[in-house]
């Protein structure tokens, strides 16, 4: 790692660590929005104006996240930025269509004639399916080291449709947190669906990861390092299983422990991102480029860290704040 | 068709898209302040009237903004890498500060402000509004900070090939970017006055008389004429100050060839640049050496300075940037005829006429042509160079393949094109609905002072 006290040293670190931030809120917060926009296609319709009501006024901040995440890409990373997002050309852009549809659709949905509504709650679905697909994706082909192969596609369309499920998963547990009656326990049911493709896919990058690169599978399975990592698979794994067992007992009487999946499902997202964080440092594009080769000058990142520790508690104060305000279970949206 | 053209084309469609809606909601924010503090003043409910129905347009035009913006974010990398390769010092932190300043403020208290109103106290809601149209403001002199640097850079220095900054302030207030964010914002208001009257005007047409309409209407054409003799005179100083840091640019503008005094205002013409002349010239004598050196004898630079000893051209495709600045001209003085005859018709408390309302439903987007074609006045007007002086736009391109960028182009294409013709129909959509939910010419449909009577649940 070097000495700590070289800026050339500590501050792509500290970067690579805001991005790593950046990623795992995101994947929490815009994973359960996405998430709920794929469970539209099962749910009736009087049943959709709730599940959108519950994400309205949270969608656009979730989403930013992914703005600030590519942002300190860009900015921290710049020749690394180039080349992931050339080499996902494609996914990015299938990613960015339907981040597009679903954006909108949010909006037309509420204001376009009552025939034209059903369209918009489709493209509203299908964008989040393409979203939530080519984020999968794209994390597959990066465990396989950005190399387009058949077997590294076939393995990346594998992952995207796990990753989806995982959104499907956090999605539902957000429903029973925030909904009531009939629609809570369709959640419940959801979630107890989709946990297993959950699982599966977390499973799969797991055993996938040290077998393409030797460098981790070095990193993993010699001793004393396997001490370090094993806490994350007992972890998830204690998770998992209480996942399985809280969604049995739900919905209780008076909606106790209705925040409780969520807040399992997004640890279990926590160590899920640590775990792929732990593999790959200190690369930033696998086994090619590390944080320190592609890091920006010392000068600029030192004036957009001064920005942002100033910044971001704020974001983190207000974005609280916004939460607090749409507390308890959704109602209608209404902007009166 | 080379992948550079293509890459090109495909980022000027996505950004074309994106500027529409940011140059509505930047001004419309404001707006909507001015619409509630204006209730908090007089207490008429025309006013809430007024806001709630442009909240509404506000939401939509915001969410257009965001997913398009974030394209944007993405295609700097797969469409430039070289972009950030050599300029990231520079670029960077201003898109950092960006996201940091401007996005999350707006996009965290968007969400109270159009759908908290009946769960925090009407100050927080206003607190909030203000938050959101100071966001898009924010948003706006960051990205305006970055494009003027990159057609006027200073405060940095070149080591090993790449940008390293050496004075903040100097990049930030470089030598255009107070003229072009005047300039932006100022067509931002235009296009929001444009729009809010054009609307107004169809509300109109379909028998809407209610005083919530009217007092948009009023806002909107009142807002446009104080605005348009200001932005004439800022699109002045910024082509004077064009003329001195980007002189090519100006040239191919004027369509001026060669480096002489007593040059006319040519007024239509066809540039050629394989003769390098103009083709059915009509000119006004002496016209652009007194608008633009205030002097007949004026020595106006021509585009034959910037052809290399070799034959390489180092100025920009003459045409569209000709063609592109009478363009944004031509809207700009039907903007002043408009607007200005529109507020004299309309007072005292004169009713339209259904002609007078058809020309602003004509001129409702109007501000987003002049606007569009002002961005490509000046950012075509930048080639060859993406920094000026410091990148040409073929060093920053990627090495995607022509067929790739081509078919995510077309992709983009179709879901703009029908993003667009959804966004223009459910406006109208909403118009009408609001039209005919007001019936009447007086419509005593009022709010209940203290809303939160009816709470949204």
């Amino acid at each position: 790692m070097g000495d700590l006290s070289d800026p050339t040293v500590w501050l792509p670190l500290v970067f690579a660590g805001l991005m790593g931030l950046s990623i795992l809120i995101y994947v929490v917060l815009d994973g359960y929005d996405l998430g709920i926009g794929m469970l539209m296609i099962v749910a009736e319709d009087d049943e959709k104006d709730r599940m959108i009501a519950s994400i309205g006024p949270f969608w656009d901040a979730n989403e930013t996240w992914l703005v600030l995440a590519v942002g300190l890409l860009l900015v921290a990373f710049p020749t690394a930025h180039g080349t992931i997002l050339t080499a996902l050309y494609l996914p990015v852009a299938l990613m960015l269509i339907g981040l597009i549809l679903r954006g909108v659709a949010f909006d037309f949905r509420a204001k376009v004639s009552p025939p034209r509504k059903p369209l918009w709650n489709f493209l509203f679905f299908l964008g989040s399916l393409i979203a939530a697909l080519s984020q999968g994706f794209m994390l597959g082909m990066y465990v396989m080291g950005l190399d387009w192969t058949l077997a590294h596609v076939a393995f990346a369309a594998l992952i995207a449709c796990c990753l989806a499920a995982a959104y499907m998963t956090i999605g539902s547990t957000w429903l029973i947190y925030k909904m009531e009656d009939l629609l809570q326990k369709k959640a419940v049911t959801w979630a107890k669906r989709t946990l297993i493709f959950t699982a599966f896919g977390m499973g799969t990058i797991s055993l996938a990861t040290p077998l393409v690169s030797p460098r981790i599978f070095d990193k993993w399975f010699s001793f004393p390092e396997i001490l370090a990592l094993a806490p994350l698979p007992l972890g998830a794994g204690a998770l998992f299983l209480g996942l399985v067992l809280i969604l049995r007992k739900l919905p209780k009487d008076k909606d106790r422990h209705a925040w409780l999946p969520l807040f399992l499902t997004g640890n279990i997202f926590v160590l899920g991102f640590l775990g792929l964080a732990y593999s790959f440092y200190p690369y930033v594009v696998p086994d090619k480029l590390t944080i320190y080769e592609a890091a920006a000058a010392p000068e600029s990142l030192t004036i957009i860290l001064i920005g942002t520790l100033f910044v971001l508690p704020a974001i983190l104060i207000y974005t609280a704040f916004a939460y607090y305000v749409f507390r308890g279970k959704a109602t209608d949206l209404s902007y009166d | 068709m080379d992948a550079v053209t293509l890459a090109r084309m495909q980022f000027g469609a996505n950004i074309s898209f994106h500027i529409l809606f940011p140059t509505i909601t930047i001004a419309l924010g404001w707006v909507l302040l001015y619409f509630k503090m204006a209730y908090a003043r007089s207490g008429d409910s025309k006013w809430m009237d007024a806001y709630f129905f442009w909240v509404k347009i506000f939401a939509l035009s915001f969410a257009m903004g965001v997913v398009s913006g974030i394209t944007m974010s993405f295609q700097f990398g797969t469409n430039w890498p070289g972009y950030m390769e050599r300029v990231g010092n520079i670029a960077g932190p201003l898109l950092a500060y960006e996201v940091l300043t401007a996005f999350f403020l707006e996009a965290v208290f968007l969400g109270i402000m159009l759908f908290g109103f009946s769960r925090v106290s009407n100050r927080v809601h206003t607190i909030a509004t203000f938050l959101v149209a100071f966001g898009t403001t924010v948003s706006a002199f960051w990205i305006i900070a970055l494009n003027s640097w990159m057609q006027t850079p200073t405060g940095f220095e070149m080591r090993d090939g790449v940008a390293h900054a050496t004075d903040w302030f100097a990049i930030v207030f470089n030598p255009s970017m107070p003229y072009r964010l005047v300039h932006m914002l100022l067509a931002s208001g235009l296009t929001v006055s444009f729009l809010i009257a054009g609307l107004s005007a169809f509300r109109w047409l379909r028998s809407d008389r209610s005083p919530g309409n009217r007092v948009a209407l009023k806002t909107g054409v009142t807002l446009a004429a104080i605005l348009i003799p200001v932005q004439i005179y800022a699109g002045d100083l910024h082509g004077l100050n064009t003329l001195e840091h980007q002189p090519a640019k100006v040239a191919a503008m004027e369509a001026n060839w060669t480096t002489q005094s007593n040059v006319p205002l040519v007024l239509f013409a066809i540039p050629d640049q394989e003769t390098r002349e103009n083709k059915f010239e009509i000119a006004i004598p002496n016209g652009a050496s007194l608008i633009l050196k205030h002097d007949p004898d004026g020595i106006i630079p021509g585009l034959n300075d910037f052809v290399a000893a070799d034959g390489t051209i180092n100025h920009p495709p003459v045409a569209p940037v000709f063609f592109a600045f009478r363009i944004m001209v031509g809207v700009g003085l039907a903007m002043l005829a408009v607007s200005w005859f529109a507020t004299w018709y309309l007072r005292n408390g004169q009713d339209l006429r259904p002609w007078l309302a058809w020309i602003l439903v004509g001129m409702a987007f109007s501000g987003w042509i002049a606007t569009l074609a002002g961005w490509y006045t000046t950012e075509i007007g930048r080639q060859p160079w993406l920094v000026t002086g410091v990148l040409t736009t073929t060093e920053a391109a990627s090495d995607v393949a022509a067929g790739m960028i081509a078919s995510t182009f077309i992709a983009y294409l179709v879901v703009y094109a029908g993003l667009i013709v959804a966004y223009i129909a459910t406006l109208m959509y909403v118009s009408d609905k609001a039209a005919k939910q007001t019936p009447g010419a007086q419509s005593d449909k009022g709010y209940q002072p203290g809303f939160s009577s009816s709470p949204a649940e």
